[in-house]
């Protein structure tokens, strides 16, 4: 019998490894509807909460009579914030050094704030008992407007602070002052500005919005009293973060707190930090002794938990005539709500906004943020975006356009002037990062030739020529972005969440069959960790992606990990895979060797073994090379073949892209087309290009809702307007735009397997991209800058402004 | 935050009688309940706490679509996908389906029902516009008799119609409009499943390219669906020359009175309003033959 050999292909295609579109194993259970969400967990006697929220944005509690609602059968308990002091937990502290109400104590801050919390046996009981507590409020001035918080007399919003003047990251000015926080260098910035030969200055605002996962933010908690075991499933984003803090707040030791993240639908950032609802499930648990379910519904997760954005950026660009950036200064004043419960690294008050100098190459720059409070919910998420990096990226793509617009340069040309250049790399920026890796004029050649850059500024001005005889409504515009990310957090010398070193880990057992189990400290929230892992792995020791299960989200199995956001799943933990992979390698090349009856130098790795260098024939595969570390292992060693690895970054990394859409707007209805839009995107070696691509659509439908409608917008009196999904634009897929995605590879120098991040890059480039195209639609009219988002009347209104209307 | 309705008792009568006699036993507790695509959100939120539901969707009578000499006659409980389908109705009055695939989303046009559109009084609601054009009636049952009442008649203000405590709307009468009409429904929304920011329906005759009869609606611009007459009337006799378009949409704007919303403020909403009624009367005379 003839036993084919098979090839060197037909090896590495078995693995599915690194590069390779592997289907994703995870949508096998989701797409039949069996996957195991928090609200799938069901335990005997469970009980459910349910709350009472504020229906004014600032207001004194005069009164809570819950006397109604415990006569509601069913209802069992109403917590308040006065029986939260009974175990010291009316108040939480935040990730960002605050401190937040878990029930409103004395007073609300903002609309939807939680005021009680009704535990009933069944989630019809629970609404019922809500309905009848009665809550007497005494209504107090409200601030709604950033511009206004700080002004002499500003509602004191923040009575419990109101004389403490050194806050969590330095001197308060004002009562409702959070935080000013500067980089870069003044005196070298205003230097430049003042002799520069031309300068920009714009407001350019980044409205509130929110990520809106298709899972709401939830748990069950349950307090075993016998054993004083907590455990809580929960829509956990970083579980191990979640048990240090339980543990720190509740007193409970570590080792008996259990949480357990299971399948997540969908995170974008809404589900790092620690609510209310999970504190008061708990306390819940801990009165009743018995498990307390807690599901968020659609407007609460809108209006109550973690919006994102809300940034005023007062954005200026000095310049040469002929189009070299000499300097860049910005001023941010930064809507936290009532509380700052921002989830950036903890020296990082406005996360990494400071990346802000983007893809250019500033010789100075100078950033002041300023914190402040006002009457709306509290969050300040990285909404599918590393800390505040969409919002920097946002301020310095919209204000390159002006300043282009104001030289009378291209758009695009002005850019390819300033990028930095590939030899620049490693790159300082003048606002302090290091830029792993880069090559944005090819990027952006590529780019240009690719969406055929003048041919479609040709046709825009045949357009335009034919808007201004009369023989179209439509403008059309072209929109660049070309964005520099930094992800992946991070050096722990530098980031840390409550003195949490932010980096990441894996545990890999090889099991005797030559299968194996891989365990890691980051989660899974519909990224495909299960698929891209395995991949990493099984590129690295030589074991089919296949057979390789990856496990994420349980905190008594998973080794200690800061979760997974601001895409550092992929910087931080996919580098913890490969080095625990490598010391896994390592150990099987001894086993190998001993084998083999050669010296280990003798060896070389072959796909997925190890063979005798200079004798082909002489080889052994990983799943011999398991059985023998467990059964036969070479004497003096012991046996089995497992490693853990913690990893902590050097640097982070610097993931960029260039991006080009093509719009088409209707200047009497405000009505849009977008013609084409073209992603490319760097994000160094490419892990499996199918889940790019599926991430790059996604952040783009992301990018695309919020830039053309996606808000959380308030009244001048502090009510939510639009906090639902009649109103909060979740772009369907006929609004979607068709997706053109390209890439090239520059891989980071420091990541063991050159990766960077890429799930939010589509987020942070896409925002500028869309916005840069209404503005440019408009700009040969003389609009200067229009604010997002643009929804049909907004864009109606600037055509209004501009005359447009006859 | 509940999005749990309030306690109800839920009948399901097989009968229209048993359904008139269940409506006439609770009087205003009781709601009825059709396709629930509206009804339910609003007991959800508890804006609706009927104490008694009565899902008449278990009754035959309800259902159906015939056509009796020159009147088409669509069941109460015929659902959107129903009418969608019926051929029928689609060559004899095509503005039907074009609004029907109009509205919302294919999930709620499977529960969804013409007759809880048209009843409901929202004045969000689409095909209300359309049966001011079509001039179709509604017949409305009580334990007392049946009446039928001009959907012309109907409307009084927002969730506010002519429909009296214990009646059911049971069936729309539709007469046929002239062969060879031309029709149009123009909708501007943000969104698949949005209500309207703007709509306008027309129907209308021609002989010799200069429109015969005319009526024109508007959807979602006033308390309720509002039939332009002044604007139809400014086209009769005419082929739409850009002046008599101008009178028209100036006609059609003054009895807008849309409130400014999250679609936009009333000024916008009245000028794409005007939109939606051009490019209605523009489509419907492209489609005329005559």
């Amino acid at each position: 019998m003839n036993i084919a050999v098979p090839t060197r292909e037909q090896r590495e295609a078995k693995l599915e490894g690194m590069g390779c579109k592997r289907k994703r194993v995870e949508d096998i259970r989701f797409t039949q509807g069996k996957g195991n969400y928090v609200d799938d967990v069901k335990l005997p006697g469970m009980l459910f909460g349910d709350f009472v929220r504020s229906q004014y944005a600032h207001a004194r509690i005069k009164k809570i009579d819950a006397s109604a609602a415990l006569k509601v059968p069913g209802v069992l308990a109403v917590l308040t914030a006065e029986e939260l002091k009974g175990v010291n937990l009316a108040w939480m502290p935040t990730l960002a050094g605050d401190v937040q109400m878990v029930l409103a104590d004395g007073k609300v801050l903002f609309q939807s704030q939680e005021i009680a919390f009704v535990v009933a046996e069944d989630r019809y009981a629970a609404a019922d008992g809500v309905e009848a507590v009665e809550v007497e409020y005494e209504d107090l001035p409200v601030l709604v407007d950033a511009f206004k918080a700080l002004a002499p007399d500003a509602p004191l919003l923040r009575e419990d602070i109101k004389d403490k003047m050194i806050g969590a990251h330095g001197p308060r000015k004002h009562h409702n002052h959070i935080f000013e926080w500067s980089m870069g260098d003044k005196d070298l910035t205003d230097a430049a500005f003042a002799t520069a030969e031309v300068t920009t200055k714009d407001v350019i605002s980044y409205h509130r919005t929110h990520p809106s996962p298709l899972e709401t933010c939830q748990c069950v908690a349950s307090f075993d009293k016998i054993k004083g075991e907590l455990t809580v499933w929960g829509t956990f984003q970083a579980p191990h973060v979640i048990r240090t803090v339980a543990s720190l707040l509740s007193k409970i030791p570590e080792h008996k707190i259990h949480i357990i993240a299971p399948d997540i639908g969908g995170g974008f950032g809404n589900k790092v930090g620690a609510y209310p609802g999970y504190i008061c499930a708990i306390v819940a648990s801990i009165v009743t002794g018995k498990p307390v379910k807690w599901v968020e519904d659609r407007i609460e997760n809108l209006t109550a938990t973690s919006f994102a954005r809300d940034y005023h950026m007062t954005t200026e660009i000095a310049a040469t005539k002929d189009g070299k950036v000499t300097a860049l200064r910005v001023h941010v004043l930064a809507d936290h709500g009532a509380f700052d419960a921002c989830a950036d690294p903890s020296k990082w008050p406005a996360g990494f906004f400071n990346i802000c100098t983007g893809s250019y190459d500033f010789p100075v720059a100078h950033l002041v943020v300023d914190g402040i409070y006002t009457n709306k919910a509290p969050g300040g998420v990285a909404y599918r975006c590393s800390f505040r990096v969409t919002e920097a990226a946002y301020c310095i793509e919209r204000a390159m356009d002006i300043m282009a617009q104001k030289l009378g340069m291209d758009a695009a040309e002005f850019r390819l002037k300033n990028f930095v250049r590939r030899e620049q790399f490693p790159y300082h920026s003048a606002l302090g990062w290091e830029y792993d890796s880069g090559d944005y004029h090819t990027a952006m050649n590529k780019a240009m030739e690719a969406i055929g850059y003048q041919q479609l500024r040709a046709e825009q001005a045949a357009k335009r020529a034919a808007f201004q005889r009369g023989e179209t409504r439509d403008l059309r515009g072209i929109g660049i972005s070309f964005f520099t990310e930094i992800v992946g957090a991070g050096p722990s010398r530098n980031c840390d969440i409550l003195g949490v070193a932010m980096f990441d880990s894996c545990e890999i057992r090889v099991h005797p069959t030559g299968a194996a189990i891989a365990r890691m400290g980051t989660k899974s929230q519909g990224q495909g960790h299960e698929t891209t892992y395995a991949q990493i792995i099984a590129t690295e020791i030589g074991i089919p992606a296949d057979d390789i299960m990856v496990e994420e989200g349980n905190t008594d199995t998973a080794p200690y990990g800061l979760g997974t956001y601001g895409s550092r799943s992929t910087p931080v933990a996919g580098a913890a895979i490969a080095m625990a992979s490598r010391k896994i390698k390592a150990k099987a090349q001894m086993i190998a060797a001993y084998m083999l009856e050669v010296h280990e130098d003798d060896l070389e790795w072959d796909i997925d073994g190890f063979r005798v260098k200079g004798l082909p024939e002489k080889y052994k595969g990983m799943k011999e090379i398991a059985w023998a570390a467990y059964n036969s292992p070479p004497p003096g060693l012991e046996p089995g073949l497992e490693a853990v690895s913690y990893y902590d970054p050097p640097n982070m990394t610097y993931p960029f892209g260039a991006y080009f859409c093509v719009m088409d707007i209707d200047v009497d209805t405000g009505v849009y087309k977008i013609r084409r839009f073209y992603a490319l995107d760097d994000c160094g070696t490419r892990i499996n290009p199918m889940i790019i691509e599926g991430q790059v659509h996604g952040g783009l439908t992301e990018a695309f809702a919020i830039a053309m409608g996606q808000e959380i917008r308030y009244d001048e009196i502090g009510n939510v307007v639009g906090g639902s999904f009649m109103d909060f634009f979740i772009p369907t897929a006929v609004e979607t735009p068709k997706w053109e995605t390209d890439y090239t590879v520059t891989p980071s120098p420091h990541h063991p397997i050159g990766a960077k991040g890429v799930g939010e890059s589509p987020n942070v480039g896409g925002v500028p991209c869309f916005s840069n195209a209404v503005n440019d639609a408009f700009s040969f009219l003389g609009s200067r800058h229009i604010q997002m988002p643009h929804d049909h009347w907004r864009i109606w209104e600037v055509a209004k402004g501009l005359g447009l209307h006859g | 935050m509940p999005v749990i309705p309030a306690p109800f008792s839920y009948h399901r009568p097989k009968s229209l009688a048993e359904a008139t006699a269940l409506l006439a036993e609770h009087n205003d507790e009781a709601r009825v309940l059709a396709g629930g695509q509206s009804l339910i959100p609003m007991m959800k939120f508890r804006l609706a706490a009927p104490e008694h539901l009565v899902d008449v969707g278990n009754i035959s009578e309800l259902k159906g679509i015939q056509r009796t000499g020159n009147t088409l006659i669509v069941g109460a409980m015929t659902t959107q996908h129903e009418l969608q389908q019926s051929q029928m109705l689609s060559e004899a009055a095509p503005i039907l389906k074009e609004t029907s695939l109009l509205i919302a989303d294919p999930q709620v046009r499977y529960m969804g029902t013409i007759g809880g559109n048209v009843a409901n009084g929202d004045p969000g609601n689409d095909m209300p516009a359309v049966m001011l054009c079509l001039d179709a009636a509604y017949r409305l049952t009580s334990v007392t008799g049946t009446r039928t009442i001009k959907a012309r008649d109907f409307y009084e203000g927002t969730y506010a119609t002519a429909l009296k405590t214990g009646e059911i709307l049971t069936a729309i009468e539709i007469p046929v409009p002239p062969a060879g009409h031309g029709h149009a429904y123009e909708k501007l929304k943000r969104k698949i499943g949005d209500y309207a920011t703007a709509a306008a329906g027309v129907v209308l005759t021609t002989r010799g390219g200069r429109i015969t009869t005319c009526a024109i609606a508007i959807s979602n611009l006033a308390d309720k669906a509002i039939l332009a007459t002044d604007a139809a009337a400014a086209v009769i006799g005419t082929a739409l020359e850009k002046p008599t378009l101008d009178k028209a949409i100036a006609a059609a704007r003054s009895i807008m009175s849309p409130a400014t919303d999250t679609r936009g403020t009333t000024e916008y909403r009245t000028s794409v309003g005007g939109i939606m009624v051009e490019r209605a009367l523009k489509c419907a005379l492209a489609r005329a033959k005559g």
